[in-house]
């Protein structure tokens, strides 16, 4: 005999509207074992969890069931108000009510039917709940951080600062990422470099940072507060130990390589650094692009290097690092406009992308921050085309929120770089940020023309060879224009970096159709993620604008610092278990368990299962023949009475 | 009276738990005769489960889980897959309907496929009628399975 609590959560109208909550309460009283049944207006409320708390002492409660939101929501503000009371926290049933039942039918009828069905599985499985004891572990001080962007940077100095010690992972050869290629940010129109270089360099000097660049993850084992994570450190054939920088290697290499750093515009030296501030300021070979590892000749890099630096016998190798917990900072990739064939990039000389373009207002870009076409010559209109495969159900559908205010930014330099007309083909025009409305009147002022249309084509002009068509609909005017143009810039959807799929997988993170990880909660848990010690921030969630990556950086890293702060921490207790009396020694669990938790004990003859390495996924319960394996808490005869529970109404 | 089904619903909770959420945050309608019952991993489902609704009365059973690769826990689903694999045949081996019994995987933030399918398979269990193959009257006292 048990001793349960029901406790029914109106949440103002969320529930209460299409469940009748009182009614639903008074079905409650009706049930076996249920000696307490109240409903309230909001129990995750101080005086709701008061409530429950006091009846816990008065009717002597053993079991409490909360009828009100998703577990995922709410559990554990409720474990902690049986815990306050003397009660085990894993004796509180959570019954979903709103996200599954109120919020998915108008029909009050069918609301309150289906909540008494849950509710009365939810009865039946109480009174099978056992209480659980948490595992208690130690927790690794230490933190790494993902990428080396903005967001990875802000938040490998947060987390620094407080004393932590931080591995900084990049898998380029230097840290700065996308905010390193632009020349000014909007809508202040700062240049980028002087803002992000200082910040650079506080990472290379600051004492409890350790840049690991040239490198990516390739291993991760372990949990929350004992991450065991591998990273391969690619190969750079240059020993950086010895290097000092002088960079006499770069100036002699003949070979010829794709500039990243300048989006493929120029070609850049087989041994590079990607630019001059750098960091670190050493350089790695391209191997795809050096003459020795072409044409098995050269080294004239090694002949140069007094340091004795270069090493062309090198390899990837491979370190372990423990951390506590991981922020994910992996930033994007501009969606790849070449299958848009519409719009002419990569056929056009003239067309070019957002970041293109970024690179050639830069002073240490291609052009020294002329602005000069492919051809050399100077535009004398130019169209800037937004929402180029975002805002577009054929490709993104999401809105990648910085292009409005990047290309009004572009008008603004082109105006004070060229005499040229400025065209700004737009849907709608989003300055939602602070200065962002401000700096859109600014640049209407500064005689940009704005045609509100989605460029729909560009085409090569007939009566102009050489020039270019914009075609589109002006949504005001309702008029088709032709517009004759030198260049045109195309604003392309922000996606996840090609290799997000990889980290995720790595990572056991979720990530939504395009890529971008999923938080563990849209509003109240924006950081997390459902893997617990693991946060992200910046753009790899979805795409912000460089103070909003900067301030969830901030977040992520307070976020890591609640786990790592403790030298301790407590685990779920939903474990499993192995009743050694009826195992039959098949070794299925050990075969079948993702996490080598479960083995084989060779003196008794059964399996055992290490509780620290068990996540509670209760896959060997489900393999086991003799039922011998137990799931705490989604034991085969909870789940089946609550089964029982929901099939009877 | 129109007949309405009932249906159960076994949830992982990483993915079809949180994508059932999902549906409900983003208000998305569907009809109420489902009943999910939540574990951490589809691989947690004993075909047991299943049976014993179907002996319940259930007319439909649907199991979801997170997309086969993207597993919280690396390789569960994997596993679940094939044993829910066998389970179908061992339903229609018992004269159970194909049509009641529906796998699915649903990931977290596919709030919009769990209405679809929660949707589709009611109607597809209504036009069923009834289970009565494996429904008994008295359940047996329960015993460790």
């Amino acid at each position: 005999m048990s001793r349960i609590g029901v406790f029914v959560c109106h949440c103002g109208l969320n529930i209460a509207k299409t469940v009748r909550v009182s009614e639903l309460a008074q079905f409650a009283s009706t049930l076996p074992d249920v000696v307490v049944a109240k409903d309230y207006k909001f129990m995750c409320s101080t005086p709701g969890q008061e409530m429950i708390a006091n009846d816990i002492k008065e009717h002597k409660l053993d079991r409490v069931i909360v009828t009100a939101c998703s577990p995922l929501m709410h559990e554990q503000t409720f474990r902690k108000v049986l815990e306050n009371a003397g009660l085990n926290k894993y004796l509180v049933t959570i019954v979903n009510i709103r996200e599954q039942v109120s919020w998915v039918t108008h029909d009050i009828e069918e609301g309150t039917a289906k909540a008494k069905a849950v509710l009365n599985g939810a009865v039946y499985r109480a009174r099978l709940l056992a209480p659980l004891t948490s595992r208690v572990i130690d927790v690794n001080p230490d933190v790494m951080v993902i990428g080396g962007g903005i967001a990875g940077i802000q938040a490998a100095l947060e987390l620094a600062n407080t004393g932590k010690k931080v591995y900084l992972v990049e898998k380029n050869s230097t840290i700065g990422g996308h905010m390193a290629q632009f020349d000014k940010t909007f809508p202040t129109l700062d240049c980028s470099a002087c803002i992000l270089t200082p910040k650079m360099d506080a990472v290379l000097q600051h004492k409890n940072i350790t840049m690991m660049t040239y490198s990516e993850i390739s291993e991760v084992k372990g949990y929350v507060g004992n991450f065991d994570i591998t990273v391969k450190q690619k190969a750079r054939y240059v020993d950086h130990s010895k290097c000092n920088a002088c960079l006499a290697c770069t100036e002699k290499c003949p070979g010829k390589g794709v500039s990243e750093w300048d989006e493929g515009l120029v070609k850049r030296k087989a041994i590079y650094i990607p630019f001059p501030q750098a960091v670190p300021q050493k350089p790695v070979i391209d191997r795809e692009a050096c003459t020795y590892f072409i044409k098995g000749k050269c080294k004239l890099c090694q002949k140069v290097c007094e340091q004795k630096a270069i090493d062309f016998e090198q390899e990837d190798s491979f370190s372990t690092v423990k951390v506590g917990a991981v922020i994910v900072a992996t930033g994007y990739d501009l969606m790849n406009t070449k299958p848009l064939v519409q719009y002419g990039y990569g056929k056009y000389p003239g067309v070019y992308s957002a970041l293109e373009v970024e690179r050639l207002f830069n002073s240490a870009g291609p052009t020294g921050g002329k602005v000069t076409m492919r051809d050399g010559k100077e535009p004398q209109a130019i169209a800037i085309m937004h929402c180029i495969g975002s805002r577009d159900k054929n490709n993104y559908e999401h809105c990648s929120r910085v292009c409005c205010m990047y290309s009004l930014k572009f008008a603004h330099l082109f105006k004070e770089k060229t005499s040229a007309d400025v065209y700004q083909f737009y849907i709608d025009m989003r300055a939602a940020g602070k200065g962002y409305e401000e700096f859109y009147n600014r640049i209407i002022e500064e005689d940009v023309k704005f045609i509100r249309g989605k460029g729909a084509r560009v085409a090569e002009s007939v009566d102009e060879p050489g020039r270019l068509i914009v075609e589109a609909e002006d949504t005001i005017t309702g008029k088709f224009i032709q517009l004759p143009v030198d260049m045109v810039v195309l604003s392309p959807a922000m996606i996840p970096r090609s290799d997000s799929k990889d980290i995720a997988r790595l990572l056991n993170l979720s990530t939504d159709k395009y890529g971008f990880f999923m938080e563990r909660h849209p509003k109240l848990a924006p950081l997390s993620t459902m893997s617990e010690g693991i946060f992200i921030a910046g753009v790899c969630q979805s795409p912000k604008d460089i103070p909003d990556t900067v301030a969830q950086a901030n977040g992520a890293a307070a976020e890591a610092l609640t786990i790592v702060v403790k030298d301790k921490m407590e685990l779920e207790a939903t474990t499993a278990m192995v009743n050694p009396a009826s195992c039959c020694a098949c070794q299925n669990c050990v075969r079948v368990c993702p996490y080598g938790a479960p083995f084989f004990n060779d003196q008794k003859g059964v399996s055992e299962i290490n509780e620290a390495l068990c996540k509670g996924c209760g896959l060997c319960a489900s393999v086991c023949p003799t039922s011998a394996i137990i799931a705490r808490h989604f034991t085969n005869d909870q789940v089946l009475a609550e089964i029982e529970g929901l099939m009877e109404f | 009276m129109d007949f309405e089904p009932k249906i159960l619903g076994i949830a992982c909770n990483w993915c079809t738990y949180t994508g059932a959420d999902l549906a409900g945050t983003t208000r998305l309608q569907y009809p109420q005769n489902l009943r999910v019952v939540r574990v951490m991993c589809s691989s947690r489902i004993n075909p047991s489960f299943i049976f014993r609704a179907f002996q319940l009365g259930a007319d439909g059973v649907l199991v979801g889980g997170c997309h086969p690769g993207d597993c919280h826990y690396n390789t569960g689903n994997l596993y679940a897959r094939r044993r829910l694999a066998v389970t179908r045949k061992i339903l229609e081996f018992a004269g159970i309907e194909p049509g009641r019994f529906r796998v699915e995987w649903i990931s977290a933030s596919e709030g919009n496929k769990f209405a679809e399918v929660v949707t589709e398979f009611t109607e597809q269990v209504r036009n069923l009628g009834p289970q009565t193959k494996f429904k008994i009257e008295q359940l047996p006292t329960p015993e460790k399975i």
